[in-house]
This record gives structure tokens, C-alpha cells and sequence, in this order.
């Protein structure tokens, strides 16, 4: 597919090739994740997070529609039922908390999935259009992650739709109104749940959609690599199976087991216990926290606390979906041609920055909005901002990239003379 | 182009952040000292641990039949148990008669209608019922209870972040408040102090008194023994399958760790002679 020396499919058996000829699926994938498709041979371990990005998602499709043949969307028997679940159905405490403790972990392998691609540069030419697909993914993994929290019809689900459809009452002059059309109402009841619970369905297969165009937009160019430099010929390359899907294969073994320990034996430490109060919309949690996973943009959010021409609520939802959609114009925004943070020693710098910083908004948006938190994520916001808005745009201007090698095989093979160490190359 | 527009945003941002961070800093530096709140008395949970905790945890049967005993003879009179029905005893090692039992004479009947006229009656409650509410609704309770409405207690230790080790400190909690106390956290009429609980006065009464219930197995009574026994209870009622769930965890991880295993060996076989 992307490299004239990918493996030709050829059919083995008489029904193989009739098949082929009339509708090759087959061969569509062995050129995806077969032997067609070539793949660099250095890839390393944050290479597997795509593929468990992936598997999550079908675990979470899998048990989610097995819990809604027994849950009911309906804000007076929406909590018994998820009680229900917990108790009646056979074996659906454990497709319950696969399911919550799943969206936690989906979350976690796509945020190392988007680190590692800033890190090695994988939103630069020729990928760009894989980075703002994986975007849309993300935003939609938001929306669907953000709806599913509802359902259960807790507190939390409950005071966390308030707010965040207030976010939108924030623009001016049409924002109530807005508010309302999404919920269905002046507050978060019944029509609210049912569409969210619709939506919540609906959403996870226009990801699957999406990923397919992911996918889609990488294989033409082909798999980036912790070196970042282009393939130059076959010998840079080893074929997708067997080479990477056994890799991936035990990645996915080590992802489970780490899923496991979660749900078998810490299935609500990554909840809030409010969440198991039904909802009341005349009592207020004390503190009203998204899931973890949103975080670092409810610290960005909050982290506007004075009016400045606009209203600091209006500012502070209009940074949150700044620091999102900014990410759309990375790929512009950082010119350094080269890819890898590898041979970028400045970039390396603010890179590792950047993930503590993202770390200490998350910290801070699951803290109550006092002091010093709420100055600790305004420092930590205004170096979100300034990350990609202002050094990176610098950088890639005044620094001096480190020799890059002439080839990937080259790479692969002077490490192994320098360390003599095979193993550590990975 | 991009970058130029992307430069102004960027500064734009951080300069309405820099402006609430000075703005902040100035209050937070000028703020006075507030006086003590509810918070510099708040204690946390106590330290207690539970047969049912750590991944190998089991429930006790017998605590959880006494833990039972002490929420239909104390907590009962207040508190529903809206999500367990009476068949779920049989977790607890009640036989199908006891139960029967136990649900024919449990003293609040179950809503019906009258077979002959249709109209709204009661009956007594039979295995399959869940535990019956106890107010009919909750203005019913809060008119019963000075205006605080008792929480249903099914999924009580799941729903407090301190979990069980909290609900057993606020069982055996109840103390008179600290002679430094301010004025205006002292417990009002009708409450309570209590250090566990957040806001620190609390509108239940004391509930257990030594001896209150006496235990068919010669247990001593004491209320930290009917605090320890019913939180374990509450921790059942929250998570009945909490037993099934470890046993399953293990026999999962054993199967998940050896085919792991046996996919990084496959992994290394496959790519023995890779350089990479």
C-alpha cells in the first residue's frame, strides 16, 4: 500500500480468489495490519498505544451494549437500574465496571498515544491530516466519555451536565438559550438523559468511522518512527504481521492486566463516590469535579478568575476549547523540520515540561478552587498557552537540530556497535 | 500567517492569566487570617480495618448476620435499604425459612391494592420484595425527622469518599465539642457533634448504646463492636458480588499473566534475528 515493496496478496485457495475478485476484503486486510503493510523496524513500546487505543474502544462498544439491553434512560429509574445491574444482572457488576474502568483506561493509552506523537513529531508533513483526525477522535471521546458519566443519573452526573451545558450559557447573548436546546430544559431532567443516552450511542461508531480515517491517512505515508527521518528503502522496514502484531499482542496482554487489577479489585478508586447518591437537584455537592480524565481543561476553565473586557467565565470557557482547537494548528505552528525530539535538544526541554505542566493541571482541577490552586493553575495554564503559541512557533527557528543519522537501518545498527547492547535498543 | 495569529492568541491568553495571577496574589496576600472553621475540627476517618478488605478479602458471615441484627433493630427505624431485597440474605447464610421469616414479620408492609376493590392496601413483605421504604416519601421523612432526611443506607459506603472506615467513625464518633469550639459551630437545636462528620454537627442522635441489641453468638455489645459489625454489613449491602469479583480477579490475572507471557516470548522468538 505505501511502499512499492509491500507483499503483493495474492489468494492461496479457489475461494480466496473468487472472493478477491468480487469483493477484496481480504486483501484489504493483509494491506492493513498484514503482511502488506511495511512498517519501520524501530519502533518502540509507545508505538503499541494506537493499537490498545483500539482495543479499548471495542471493549468499551462490546460491554456497553451489553449494559444498555438493561439499562433505562429515564430520570425516574435511572439509578435502580444501574442498582440493578450491580445486583440482578448476571455478571453485570462486571460489565459495568469494564465499562467504567475501561473509559479510564482508553483515556490513559490515548493520551500516551498523543504524547508520543508530539514527542516524535508524528503531526509534521506528511501526517498532518492523521494528527487532526486523531484530534476529532479525541473530541469526540470527550463528548461520549462526558455523556456516559450522566447515565447512571448520580450526583456527579447530574451537577456535571449542569455545568458543563453551562459552559455554553457563558456566550454571549444567545448562550442561555443554547443552554436550554441541549438540555431540553431549564435544568438537566429527563429529555436531557434520554438524548444524552441516544447520543452516547451513537457516538463511539463515528469514532470507529473516524479511526478507519486515521488509519486511512497514515498508510499513505506510512508509520513515523522514534528517529523521525523518512524510510529510504526496503531494509528500513520489516512487515506489519508478523513483526509488530506479535509485539502488539503482548502489549494488549500487559493493557489487560493492568484493566484487570482495576476492575477486579479497585473498581471505583477512578469514580467519585457522589456519584453513588442519585441525583438531587436540590442538593449541591460541595465540590463538583468532572472525571479525571477532563482535568487539566476544567483547571484551564477555572483558572479565570477576573474580568478582563470579556467576563472571566466567558474567558475561561473560550481558553478550554483554545487549548483543544490550538492543537488543530500544531502542525503549523511548529516548523522545525525535523520530526524527533530525539535530535531537537531545546524541544526535548519544553517537551518534558510540558507533560509536568499538563500533570500539575490535572492536580489542580480535581483541587477545590482556592488558593493556592487556583494560582498554581494560572501559572500552569499561561505555560499551556505559551508552550505551543509562542516557543514552539520560536524554537523551531533558533534551534540547532543534532546530526540526524542518514537512515534508519543506519540508526538501528550504530546503536547496537556503541552499546553492544541489542536489548537497550528498543 | 498562522504563527503571527497564533503568537497574538498565546499572549492574549497568558496575559489575562498573568492579570488574574497578580490580581489573586493581591487578595490572597492581603486576605486576613479568617477565624477557625468547620474544617480545623473535622477529623478523619479512624483506621479500621474489615474482613472484606485487600484483594483477598471475604465477608464474615457472622458479623454480617449481626451487623444485620443491629440495622433491623436500630438503623431500621429510620433508614431504608431501597436496592437489597430479602432473598439477598441468603448471601448472609440465612436459611430460605428464616428469611421468610424475617420478611413476613418485618414491621413496614409493602404497597398493593386489594385484589377485590383495587384499591391501595398493604401486605406483609415476602422474600422477593426488597426491604420497604420507610417513609413514603421524603418530605414524609424530613417531616419526621426535624427537616434531615435519613439516607437510604444500601449503597451508604460507597457513596462517602472515606468509605466504610467513615460511616464506623461516625457510629462511635459522638463526643461533646471542644471547649474551644467558636460559637457558631456549636451544634444547634437538634444536632449533634460529631468530628467525622463534615460540617461537624449532625442531625442524627447517638444511635447505639452499649448493649442495645443482645447477639445470638454471646458477642459483647459494645458500640464499637455494633459500629464495627454493622458497617460491615453496609459494606455487603453496597457490594454483594464484592466476593465473586476478587475470586474472578484472580482467575483472570493467573489466565491474563501466563498467555502475556506467553505472547512476549512469542514476540522475542518472532523477532530473534530483527536488528531493531
Amino acid at each position: 500500500m505505501s511502499f512499492p515493496w509491500a507483499e503483493q496478496y495474492t489468494p492461496k485457495n479457489p475461494f480466496m480468489k473468487w472472493m478477491d475478485e468480487r469483493l477484496p476484503l481480504p486483501r484489504l486486510v493483509y494491506n492493513s495490519v498484514g503482511a502488506g503493510y511495511p512498517v519501520p523496524r524501530n519502533l518502540n513500546y509507545f508505538w503499541n498505544f494506537g493499537v490498545l487505543a483500539g482495543l479499548a474502544l471495542v471493549i468499551q462498544i462490546v460491554t456497553g451494549v451489553v449494559l444498555a439491553m438493561h439499562y433505562a434512560a429515564n430520570s425516574e429509574i435511572a439509578f435502580a437500574s444501574v442498582e440493578h445491574i450491580m445486583r440482578d444482572v448476571n455478571s453485570g457488576w462486571l460489565m459495568r465496571y469494564l465499562h467504567a474502568n475501561g473509559a479510564s483506561f482508553f483515556f490513559i493509552v490515548v493520551y500516551i498515544h498523543i504524547f508520543r506523537g508530539l514527542y516524535f513529531g508524528s503531526y509534521k508533513a506528511p501526517r498532518e491530516m492523521v494528527w487532526l483526525l486523531g484530534l476529532v477522535i479525541f473530541l469526540l471521546m470527550m463528548a461520549t466519555a462526558f455523556m456516559g458519566y450522566v447515565l447512571p443519573w448520580g450526583q456527579m452526573s447530574f451537577w456535571g451536565a449542569q455545568v458543563i451545558t453551562g459552559l455554553f450559557a457563558a456566550i454571549p447573548l444567545v448562550g442561555e438559550t443554547v443552554q436550554q436546546w441541549l438540555l431540553g430544559g431549564f435544568a438537566p431532567d429527563n429529555a436531557a438523559l434520554n438524548r444524552f443516552f441516544s447520543l452516547h450511542y451513537l457516538l463511539p461508531f463515528v469514532i470507529a468511522g473516524c479511526i478507519i480515517l486515521h488509519i486511512w491517512a497514515l498508510h499513505l505515508p506510512g508509520s513515523n518512527n522514534p528517529t523521525g527521518i523518512d524510510v529510504k528503502g526496503p531494509q528500513d522496514t520489516i512487515p506489519f504481521h508478523p513483526y509488530y502484531t506479535a509485539k502488539d499482542g503482548f502489549g494488549a496482554g500487559v493493557f489487560l492486566i493492568a484493566l484487570s487489577i482495576m476492575v477486579f479489585f479497585a473498581p471505583n478508586f477512578l469514580g467519585h463516590a457522589d456519584n453513588y447518591i442519585e441525583a438531587n437537584p436540590l442538593s449541591t455537592p460541595a465540590h463538583i469535579v468532572p472525571e479525571w480524565y477532563l482535568l487539566p481543561f476544567y483547571a484551564i476553565l477555572r483558572a479565570f478568575t477576573v474580568d478582563f473586557l470579556l467576563p472571566a467565565k466567558l474567558w475561561g470557557v473560550l481558553a478550554m476549547f483554545g487549548s483543544i482547537l490550538l492543537l488543530f494548528f500544531l502542525p503549523w505552528l511548529d516548523k522545525s523540520p525535523v520530526r524527533s525530539g530525539k535530535y531537537r535538544p531545546q524541544f526535548k526541554i519544553w517537551f518534558w515540561v510540558l507533560v509536568v505542566d499538563v500533570l500539575v493541571l490535572g492536580y489542580c482541577g480535581g483541587a477545590p478552587a482556592e488558593e493556592p490552586y487556583v494560582m498554581i493553575s494560572q501559572v500552569a495554564a499561561m505555560y499551556y498557552f505559551a508552550h505551543f503559541l509562542i516557543i514552539l512557533p520560536l524554537i523551531s527557528r533558533t534551534e540547532r537540530p543534532l546530526p540526524l543519522p542518514n537512515s534508519i537501518t543506519e540508526a538501528v545498527l550504530g546503536k547496537d556497535k556503541s552499546t553492544a547492547q541489542p536489548v537497550a535498543a528498543e | 500567517m498562522v504563527r503571527v495569529i497564533g503568537f497574538l492568541v498565546g499572549l492574549g491568553f497568558v496575559g489575562v492569566l498573568a492579570y488574574s495571577l497578580v490580581i489573586g496574589a493581591i487578595a490572597f496576600a492581603t486576605e486576613e487570617e479568617a477565624g477557625p472553621t468547620a474544617y480545623d475540627y473535622h477529623k478523619y476517618a479512624r483506621d479500621v480495618s474489615f474482613p472484606s478488605d485487600g484483594p483477598l478479602g471475604r465477608f464474615d458471615r457472622q458479623q454480617l448476620q449481626r451487623g444485620f441484627q443491629v440495622y433491623r433493630e436500630v438503623c431500621a427505624a429510620c433508614h431504608s435499604l431501597e436496592y437489597v431485597a430479602f432473598r439477598n440474605l441468603t448471601d448472609l447464610g440465612f436459611s430460605e425459612a428464616e428469611i421468610d421469616a424475617i420478611a413476613d414479620q418485618w414491621p413496614i408492609q409493602v404497597p398493593t391494592i386489594d385484589e377485590n376493590t383495587g384499591e391501595e392496601t398493604t401486605r406483609n413483605a415476602v422474600a422477593a420484595d426488597h426491604f420497604p421504604l420507610v417513609y413514603a416519601n421524603e418530605t414524609a421523612g424530613q417531616a419526621a425527622n426535624n427537616n434531615a432526611y435519613p439516607p437510604d443506607l444500601s449503597l451508604i459506603t460507597k457513596a462517602r469518599s472515606e468509605g466504610a472506615p467513615y460511616l464506623y467513625s461516625l457510629l462511635v464518633g459522638y463526643q461533646d465539642p471542644p471547649e474551644d469550639l467558636p460559637e457558631d459551630l456549636l451544634p444547634g437545636t437538634g444536632l449533634y457533634y460529631n468530628p467525622y462528620f463534615p460540617n461537624l454537627n449532625l442531625a442524627m442522635p447517638p444511635p447505639l448504646f452499649p448493649d442495645q441489641v443482645t447477639y445470638a453468638d454471646g458477642t459483647e455489645a459494645t458500640v464499637e463492636q455494633m459500629a464495627w459489625d454493622v458497617t460491615a454489613f453496609l459494606i455487603w449491602t453496597a457490594e454483594p458480588k464484592m466476593e465473586v469479583r476478587k475470586a474472578t480477579g484472580w482467575a483472570v490475572l493467573i489466565f491474563l499473566i501466563f498467555a502475556t507471557l506467553l505472547a512476549f516470548l512469542s514476540y522475542k522468538n518472532i523477532w530473534r534475528d530483527q536488528k531493531h
